[in-house]
């Protein structure tokens, strides 16, 4: 089996976010970008099913600017064999990343494709839903758990109330949550090994997709700050407020 | 143009998140010229639950769609349903829960149209805000889609009131057959306190609580002010509670009346899950900790003098 692993470039989870003066983004310039969380864990999700005998090899895509080819030779040295760049500029939509990965799990014959649950910047948490409905497979969102069985694969899923499990037919699409695993580093020897493994470069042309969306960000602008609060001194003075000045206890 | 809002539900009660997202959708159709709301509640053996939506203000029917194969309202069924429904409407509304985040997209992409996440306010009948990069930067984004598809951040919406006069309930009949996906079984959290996301008090620990068995201090003081109690990130990875409990970017989006935030340090993932919460009162040893820049009421010392104190003054 193969499983396709999608990783998205984004703003570095430890950099502190700052919006544009001009409201039309984020101040992203010389900023550290790196994988997001939610796709290191989809990586090492594949990376073990392999070391597990389940699946023959992992290609990792991912798509936006050139530099983009710096987390796929991560996702390279963590495990994956070979990896694809589709090359856009600016924001790409959901829905269009989605297709595209939809042209590529078909081209490929992919059994498996495991994505982050959602990316850390645009917070949107859709792709992986889409793929599977542009694909006709099933989705076992927010995995903390996924283990194939019988030409199926089990999937516990976390939810409001608890947990899920569910049983889809393969191939289908799995999210990441953060418990399904811990992310392992890239050893130096496999991030040298790394930059000898295949990138195919394509574009949404390649792949037939239109890379407008029907969604326009007009402006991006900093939240509300919230007025400084005071220190309290003591339990009981702590009670007080609560009681006569914020009324809510 | 007409509205669809999609219940939230376990086929026993309609959830409070349903009455944020039906409100949002009242927002809407203050833009739309000879607006209705719908509400579908689709699941299995779920008449109470349409009998409790048809009693939310503002509502104009009810459309119930009853089956077997709906009762853990999986995306593979809910999307190929909600495509049935969608030539009627405008906009298609759900909570941003873990249901609604799951079916919404895979409807969005059957309908092939964009799909607006967690939408926080309502600008016009086409424009809405977001949160993005965990609530530290708000997008305002405007959709051309002709059905718009979107998930709708509770705590950014007050909730509709449910006394008004019964809707009429209408049955839409819908049969699927699909092997993609089978429910196999599930594990419910159960308790007697409030539910996180719909409480008006929340206390909350994190790492400083130092194991589990100590979130029992949490335990006594929520059952005194009637709340529900959560977690950091940092003490659900530590293993102490389960993650159903965790408050945060990855975990529930919540705006009690209260947070009380304990042995927290405050983290931009666990404050994008918390921030807009009334009142704050954060209780850590660390006069440093960023948590206290975002609380009303800040209290250094140890929680294990702290909690116990707490207690006997409530």
């Amino acid at each position: 089996m193969k499983i396709l692993v999608a990783v998205k470039r984004v703003l570095d989870a430890n950099v502190k976010v700052r919006v544009k003066a001009d409201g039309s983004g984020m101040e992203l310039a010389n900023a550290k970008m790196a994988m997001n969380p939610f796709c290191e864990i989809a990586v090492e999700q594949a990376v073990r099913m392999k070391e597990a005998g389940q699946a023959e090899e992992i290609i990792a895509v991912s798509m936006g600017p050139e530099a983009c080819q710096e987390q796929l030779r991560t996702a390279l040295a963590l495990g994956c064999d070979r990896g694809i760049l589709v090359t856009a500029d600016g924001e790409i939509a959901p829905l269009q990343v989605a297709k595209m990965l939809r042209e590529l799990v078909e081209r490929e014959g992919a059994g498996l494709v495991i994505l982050g649950k959602q990316s850390i910047d645009s917070d949107n948490n859709q792709v992986g839903q889409m793929l599977a409905a542009l694909a006709g497979m099933g989705q076992g969102t927010f995995a903390c758990g996924a283990e194939l069985a019988d030409g199926r694969i089990l999937v516990t899923r976390e939810i409001d109330g608890g947990e899920q499990t569910v049983s889809l037919e393969l191939p289908a699409v799995v999210t990441t949550d953060l418990r399904l695993n811990e992310p392992r580093y890239a050893s130096l020897p496999n991030i040298m090994k790394a930059k000898r493994k295949p990138v195919e470069q394509l574009t949404p042309v390649d792949l037939n997709v239109e890379m407008d969306s029907n969604l326009k960000t007009l402006r991006v602008s900093p939240p509300a700050e919230r007025a400084a609060g005071i220190v309290v001194q003591s339990v009981e003075e702590l009670v007080g407020k609560l009681r006569n000045e914020a009324r809510v206890i | 143009m007409s509205i669809l809002v999609v219940a939230e539900h376990d086929n026993r009660e309609l959830k409070p998140a349903t009455l944020n997202a039906v409100t949002c959708a009242m927002e809407i159709a203050s833009y739309l010229e000879n607006p209705a709301i719908h509400l579908l509640v689709a699941g299995h053996d779920c008449a109470a639950v349409a009998n409790a939506g048809a009693a939310i203000a503002g509502m104009g029917k009810v459309i119930q769609t009853d089956a077997a194969f709906l009762a853990q309202q999986l995306p593979e069924n809910m999307a190929p349903l909600l495509r049935e429904l969608a030539g009627d409407y405008s906009h298609i509304l759900a909570p941003a829960s873990t249901t609604g985040k799951n079916f919404m997209p895979r409807l969005a992409a059957l309908l092939d149209v964009a799909q607006i996440s967690d939408v926080s306010a309502v600008e016009s009948a086409d424009t809405f805000v977001r949160p993005i990069y965990a609530g530290n930067a708000l997008a305002t984004v405007q959709s051309s889609d002709q059905v718009k598809v979107i998930t709708v951040r509770s705590t950014a919406f007050d909730t509709a009131e449910t006394d008004s006069d019964r809707v009429p309930i209408t049955s839409f009949e819908f049969c699927l057959e699909q092997d993609l996906s089978r429910f196999v079984s599930e594990n419910l959290s159960v308790s007697e306190r409030p539910e996180l996301t719909s409480a008006s008090v929340v206390i909350s620990g994190g790492r400083g609580m130092q194991n589990g068995e100590n979130f029992m201090m949490l335990e006594k003081i929520a059952d005194k002010l009637n709340a529900a109690v959560g977690a950091s990130r940092a003490a659900v990875d530590a293993g102490f509670v389960p993650n159903d409990m965790q408050v945060g970017q990855t975990g529930k989006i919540v705006a009690p009346d209260l947070y009380i935030a304990v042995g927290i340090s405050g983290a931009i993932q666990h404050l994008a899950g918390m921030k807009d919460s009334k009142v704050i009162v954060a209780i850590n040893k660390d006069a440093e900790a960023p948590i206290f820049q975002v609380a009303d009421f800040g209290l250094v010392a140890d929680l294990f003098k702290a909690l116990p104190e707490l207690e006997q003054a409530l």
